[in-house]
C-alpha cells in the first residue's frame, strides 16, 4: 500500500489534544498568552494537513496513511485512521478554519478565555476524529465526544437563549447518535467478523434488504439530523443564531459536514440497495430543504438568522448530489461540502464582525455601509457572490456539477434544484442590497470603522480560496476524483451482488461468484 | 499461612472475618473519646488487609463448611467491588463523622457490617447463606438509614426502609421456602444438577419460588414496581450512607442475580426473559422520566440510580435469553464496577457541596459552580456525562457493552428503548452542568474549604471511569476468565 508513512494522522487528530492538555497548566490570567498559543497549535495542525494534502496520492482510491492499532480486543474495536478522498478535502476544511476562528475571537470572547480555547481545542480534535475514523466505534465515540465542546461553547458564551440552543442541540444529536449506535450493533453482529472495521465489513458484508432498510434508517436519520435534512433542521436556527461567532462559524463550516460525510462513507456503501429504495425520498427531502430554506431566509429580519437557515438551502444540493450516484454529482457534493464551509463560515464571520461594531444584526437597523466601510463591502460582496453560485466563484463549480449529476438522474430533481438556486440568488443579492446599498440613514452607522489587519487577515484567505476553487477546481478535484469512482463502483456491485443474494435466498441457489466479485471489488 | 481445618475451611471466608475483626474493633474504640479519632485508620487498615487476603486467595478456587461458603474468582471479584465502594464511601465520611462525632464507633462499624453482608451474599451457593447475607446487609443499612436520629426525613427513612424491607424479606423466605419445598434442597448446584437430569419435575411452585426470589432482590436493587422505597430513603439518608447504599446494595443484589441465572435457574431461565424485559422497560422508563422533574440532587440521583438498575436488567434480559453469552454476563460486572465509581462520585461532589446546617441540596444551588470551584464541577461534569454515557467516559463503555448484550442476543426492540432512555437521561444529567457553567452563581461558595481526603476520593473515581472508560480491555479479560 501507498503512503504507509510516520502516522501523520495521529498526529493532526491529537496536537490540538495536547495543546488543550498543555493549556490547562497555563495561568487563566495569562489571556493574551493563551491566545497566541492556541493559535499556534492550530497553525501548526494546519501545516500538517497541508503536508498531508501534498503528499495524497489522487492515483490510489482506497485508503492512505492507514494507521492501525487493536485497542479493545474482545470487541474487536482498533484504532484505525486512513484517508482517501472522500475525506481529505473536509480534514483540511477543519483545520483552515482552526487559526481563523481563534483569530475571529480576539474581541468577541472576553470572559473565560482560557475555558473557551479548551474546548476549541477539544472540538477541532473530534471533528477531525470523526472524519478519519475508519472503526465505526472509534467513529461513534468521536461523534459523540464532539457534542461536548460545541455543547459549552454554546451554552457558556452564547446569546441570550444559549441554553435552550445548547440543549436542543445535544438532544438532537444524541437522538440520532444512539439510533446509530444500535445500527452500529446490528452490523457488527451480523457481520459477525467480530470487528468494526469498516473497509473490512463494507468489503465482506451482503445485507438482505430488509436489514438494509432498517439500518439505513438507524444511520440515515444520525445524519439527517446532523445535516441537516428538512424535517430534523430544528434545531439549527436555534444553535447558529444562539453561538458565539466562532461557534457558528465552525458548525456551519464544519460540523454539518459530518452529516453529508456520514451519509457518503457509511450509508452508500453500507446499504446499497437501501440507499437506491430511499433516493427519491431523500432527495425530495433535499428538494424542500433547498426551496424551503431559501424561502424562509428571504424573510428573515435577522442577518444571522438569515446565513443560519441559507445552511438548510445549500446543504440539500449536497444531499442532492450525493443521491444522484453519478461521479459528476458526488464529486460536486465534496466539492460543494468545501464551499459551503468556505462561503458560509465566512458570512458568519462577517455577521460576527459588523455585530461587534454595531451590537445589532438586524437588516433594517443598516443601509449604505458602502460609503462608509468600503473594504467590508467588497468583502461582503465576494461572499455573497461565492454562496449563490457566480460563475468564477467556488459556489458555482459546485452547484454546476451537482445539478449535471442530478440531470443524468433525475431530470425533474435538477430543475426544481435549478429554481433553489435562483431563490438563493434573491434572498442573498436582496439581503446585500438592503444592507450595503441606499442612503447612510442611522447616524451610528456613521460611527462604524472599517475592517482592521487583523479581520482583514481573516478574511484573505477566504477570498483566495473562494477564487481558487471558482477558477481551478481541478487542484482539489483531482484528489477526490478515483476515490469517488471507487465508492461508486463498490455500490453498484455491491448492490448487484446482495440483488443476487437475495435471489439466492428465495430459490436456494448458488449463482453467482463471489470471489470473482470480491475480487472486483479489492481491485 | 496454611488454613486447611477438616470440613470447616475459615481460610474461605478469610476477608469476611477480616471486615468482621475490623468492624468489632472500631466499635470497641469508638468506646474511648481520646482515641476515637483513629477508628477511621484502624477501617482502612482493615480493608487493605481484606484486599490482601483476596489477593492470596485468588484463583485458589477454595470451597468450604461443607459447600456452603465458596471463594472463586467470581466472588473475589465483586468483595473487590463491596470494598472499592466502602473504600470510597469511608474517604467521603470525614465531614460526617465530625458531626456525629459520638456515633464514630457505631457508623463505621455498621458500614462494615453492611459490607460483610454484601460479600457473604456473593461468597455463597446456598439460599439459606445468601438470605444471611442480605438480613446482615439489611439491618446494618435499617439503622444507617435513620442514623441522624435528631431529623425527621433521616428517621422516616429509617423507618420505610425497614417496613418495606421486612416485608419483601418475607417475600424472598418465601420463594426460598417454596423452591426447597420443589426440589429438597438450598444448595444451588444441587438446584441445578436437578434441574438437569430432569429427577426433579419443575413445577408451579418452583416458579413461583423463582419468582418471589426476584421480587426480594428486585426491591433490594431499586427494580420498578418495586422502588418506592429509594428516593425518600435516598434523601433522607446522610450522603455517605446514600452514596454507599446506591453503589453497594446494587452491586450485591445483581450478583446474586448473576450467581442464580448462571447457575442454579439456568435451565429454566430463558422462560421468563418476557418478564425481565418487561421489568427493565419500566425500570428505566420510569426513573428516567421521574428524575427530570426533580429538583433536589439527591432525589435527581435516587431516580438516576433505578434508571441504572434498568440498564443492567437489560443484560440481564439479554443473558436469559442466551445464557451462554459470556458477553452479558461480563458487561454487567463491568456495569456495576464503572457504577460504582461514578455515582459515589458524584455524591462524593454532593457531600463536598453540603452545609453542615443547612443543606445545599437543590440543584440550582450548583449554579455558578464552574467558574467558582473549578476542581468540583469538572468532576461532577465528569461524574454526570459518565452517568449519561458520553464517550470517553467509562459509562459509554458499559452501556455499550449492555447494548451490544441486548442486540446480540436478538433484542432490537430493547435495545432501541434503551437507547433512546439513554437519551432522556441526558437532559437531566446536563441540567447540572447548565446550571454550573451557564448560570450565575447564587450562593457564594465561600463556606467551601478544600477537603483533601474527599479530593483523593473524588480524583480515585474519576482516575477509574477514565481507565475504564478508555482501557477497558484489560478489565473485562479479567470478567471473561471468570466467568
Amino acid at each position: 500500500m501507498v503512503n504507509q508513512g510516520p502516522n501523520i494522522l495521529s498526529y493532526i487528530i491529537f496536537i490540538p489534544f495536547i495543546g488543550m492538555i498543555i493549556l490547562t497548566f497555563i495561568r487563566r490570567e495569562n489571556v493574551k498568552f493563551i491566545r497566541i498559543f492556541t493559535l499556534l497549535v492550530t497553525i501548526v495542525d494546519f501545516i500538517i494537513s497541508v503536508v498531508l494534502f501534498i503528499k495524497f496520492d489522487p492515483e490510489f482510491a482506497g485508503m492512505q496513511f492507514v494507521v492501525k492499532k487493536e485497542w479493545i480486543k474482545s470487541l474487536g474495536i482498533s484504532y484505525y485512521l486512513g484517508v482517501d478522498g472522500i475525506n481529505l478535502l473536509l480534514v483540511m476544511l477543519t483545520t483552515f478554519f482552526g487559526p481563523i476562528v481563534i483569530l475571529s475571537t480576539k474581541n468577541a470572547i472576553n470572559k473565560e478565555v482560557k475555558k473557551f480555547m479548551i474546548f476549541y481545542l477539544m472540538l477541532q480534535t473530534g471533528i477531525l476524529g470523526v472524519f478519519l475514523s475508519l472503526d465505526l466505534i472509534l467513529f461513534y465515540i468521536f461523534w459523540e465526544a464532539m457534542l461536548v465542546p460545541m455543547y459549552f461553547i454554546i451554552g457558556v458564551w452564547g446569546g441570550p437563549r444559549r441554553v435552550y440552543a445548547a440543549v436542543k442541540f445535544f438532544l438532537f444529536t444524541m437522538f440520532g447518535g444512539v439510533l446509530m449506535l444500535i445500527g452500529i450493533l446490528v452490523l457488527y453482529f451480523k457481520a459477525g467478523l467480530n470487528s468494526f472495521d469498516l473497509v473490512e465489513i463494507i468489503r465482506e458484508i451482503d445485507l438482505p434488504l430488509n436489514y438494509q432498510m432498517w439500518l439505513f434508517l438507524a444511520f440515515g436519520i444520525a445524519f439527517a439530523i446532523k445535516v441537516p435534512v428538512f424535517p430534523f433542521h430544528t434545531w439549527l436556527p436555534d444553535a447558529h443564531v444562539e453561538a458565539p461567532t466562532a461557534g457558528s462559524v465552525i458548525l456551519a463550516a464544519v460540523l454539518l459536514k459530518m452529516g453529508t460525510y456520514g451519509f457518503l462513507r457509511f450509508c452508500l456503501p453500507l446499504f446499497p440497495n437501501a440507499s437506491e429504495q430511499f433516493f427519491p425520498f431523500i432527495s425530495v427531502l433535499a428538494l424542500i430543504g433547498i426551496i424551503y430554506g431559501a424561502m424562509v431566509s428571504m424573510v428573515q429580519p435577522d442577518l444571522k438568522k438569515l446565513v443560519a437557515y441559507s445552511s438548510v438551502s445549500h446543504l440539500g444540493f449536497v444531499m442532492l448530489g450525493i443521491f444522484s450516484f453519478t461521479q459528476e454529482g458526488v464529486q460536486g457534493s465534496i466539492i460543494q461540502m468545501v464551499n459551503h464551509g468556505i462561503s458560509t463560515g465566512a458570512l458568519f464571520l462577517i455577521v460576527g464582525m459588523i455585530y461587534e461594531r454595531r451590537h445589532t444584526r438586524l437588516i433594517k437597523d443598516f443601509g449604505g455601509l458602502a460609503s462608509q466601510i468600503p473594504v467590508f463591502s467588497a468583502f461582503f460582496m465576494i461572499v455573497v457572490l461565492s454562496s449563490l453560485g457566480l460563475p468564477g466563484t467556488n459556489g458555482f463549480v459546485g452547484e454546476f456539477l451537482i445539478l449535471l449529476g442530478t440531470f443524468l438522474r433525475n431530470k425533474v430533481f435538477a430543475i426544481f434544484g435549478a429554481v433553489g438556486i435562483i431563490l438563493t440568488a434573491v434572498y442573498l443579492l436582496w439581503m446585500y442590497q438592503r444592507v450595503i446599498f441606499g442612503k447612510l440613514k442611522d447616524e451610528k452607522n456613521k460611527l462604524l470603522k472599517d475592517l482592521n489587519l487583523r479581520e482583514i487577515t481573516i478574511l484573505v484567505p477566504i477570498v483566495v480560496l473562494i477564487l481558487w476553487i471558482g477558477v481551478y477546481p481541478l487542484t482539489f478535484m483531482m484528489k477526490t476524483e478515483k476515490s469517488v469512482e471507487y465508492l461508486l463502483e463498490v455500490r453498484k456491485l455491491k448492490s448487484e451482488r446482495t440483488f443476487f443474494v437475495n435471489e439466492i435466498d428465495e430459490y436456494k441457489i448458488e449463482i453467482c461468484d463471489e470471489q470473482v466479485l470480491s475480487q472486483k471489488i479489492n481491485d | 499461612m496454611d488454613y486447611s481445618i477438616p470440613t470447616i475451611n475459615l481460610g474461605v471466608i478469610g476477608p469476611e472475618i477480616i471486615i468482621l475483626l475490623t468492624a468489632i474493633s472500631v466499635l470497641i474504640i469508638g468506646l474511648f473519646p481520646n482515641y476515637r479519632r483513629w477508628s477511621i485508620s484502624i477501617a482502612f487498615i482493615g480493608i487493605i488487609f481484606a484486599f490482601y487476603d483476596i489477593y492470596y486467595l485468588w484463583n485458589l478456587n477454595q470451597v468450604g463448611f461443607d459447600g456452603m461458603v465458596l471463594a472463586d474468582n467470581f466472588a473475589l471479584l465483586f468483595d473487590i467491588i463491596f470494598l472499592i465502594g466502602t473504600l470510597l464511601t469511608l474517604l467521603l465520611s470525614g465531614n460526617f463523622i465530625n458531626q456525629y462525632i459520638r456515633g464514630t464507633g457505631e457508623y463505621l462499624s455498621l458500614i462494615l457490617f453492611a459490607t460483610l453482608g454484601m460479600m457473604l451474599m456473593v461468597s455463597t451457593n446456598d439460599l439459606i447463606v445468601i438470605f444471611l447475607g442480605l438480613e446482615t446487609l439489611s439491618i446494618s443499612l435499617y439503622i444507617l438509614a435513620a442514623f441522624r436520629r435528631s431529623r425527621e426525613d433521616s428517621l422516616e427513612a429509617g423507618l420505610k426502609y425497614f417496613l418495606l424491607g421486612a416485608f419483601t424479606t418475607g417475600f424472598l423466605l418465601y420463594g426460598i421456602a417454596l423452591i426447597y419445598g420443589s426440589t429438597g434442597t438450598t444448595n444451588i448446584y444441587s438446584i441445578l444438577n436437578l434441574l438437569k437430569d430432569g429427577s426433579v419435575e419443575i413445577g408451579i411452585l418452583f416458579y413461583i419460588g423463582m419468582i418471589l426470589i426476584i421480587v426480594g432482590f428486585g426491591f433490594k436493587a431499586a427494580v420498578v414496581p418495586f422502588h418506592m422505597w429509594v428516593p425518600d430513603v435516598y434523601e433522607g439518608s446522610a450522603t455517605p450512607v446514600t452514596a454507599f447504599m446506591s453503589a453497594g446494595v446494587k452491586a450485591a443484589s445483581f450478583a446474586v442475580f448473576l450467581r442464580l441465572f448462571l447457575t442454579g435457574f439456568s435451565p429454566i431461565i430463558s422462560q421468563i426473559t418476557g418478564t425481565l424485559a418487561v421489568l427493565a422497560i419500566l425500570t428505566m422508563t420510569v426513573g428516567n422520566v421521574v428524575a427530570i422533574v426533580q429538583t433536589n440532587i439527591k432525589r435527581m440521583l435516587a431516580y438516576s440510580s433505578i434508571a441504572h438498575a434498568g440498564y443492567i436488567l437489560i443484560a440481564l434480559t439479554a443473558l436469559s435469553r442466551n445464557i451462554e453469552s459470556e458477553f452479558s454476563a461480563a458487561s454487567i460486572m463491568y456495569y456495576i464496577l464503572v457504577y460504582t465509581f461514578m455515582n459515589i462520585g458524584a455524591f462524593g461532589v454532593v457531600i463536598y457541596m453540603e452545609k453542615s446546617e443547612e443543606e445545599v441540596l437543590k440543584i440550582s444551588d450548583y449554579a455558578g459552580l464552574g467558574f467558582k470551584k473549578p476542581f468540583a464541577a469538572i468532576c461532577m461534569t465528569l461524574f454526570m456525562f459518565s452517568l449519561a454515557g458520553i464517550p470517553p467516559t467509562a459509562g459509554f463503555m458499559g452501556k455499550l457493552y449492555i447494548f451490544s448484550s441486548a442486540v446480540e442476543s436478538e433484542l432490537y426492540g430493547l435495545a432501541v428503548i434503551g437507547v433512546l432512555n439513554a437519551v432522556i437521561a441526558v437532559y437531566y444529567y446536563l441540567r447540572v452542568v447548565i446550571f454550573m457553567y451557564m448560570k450565575e452563581a447564587v450562593l457564594d461558595f465561600s463556606y467551601l474549604s478544600a477537603r483533601p481526603v474527599m479530593a483523593l476520593s473524588l480524583s480515585i473515581s474519576i482516575g477509574g471511569i477514565i481507565y475504564l472508560g478508555i482501557f477497558p480491555q484489560s478489565f473485562i479479560s479479567l470478567l471473561v476468565n471468570i466467568l
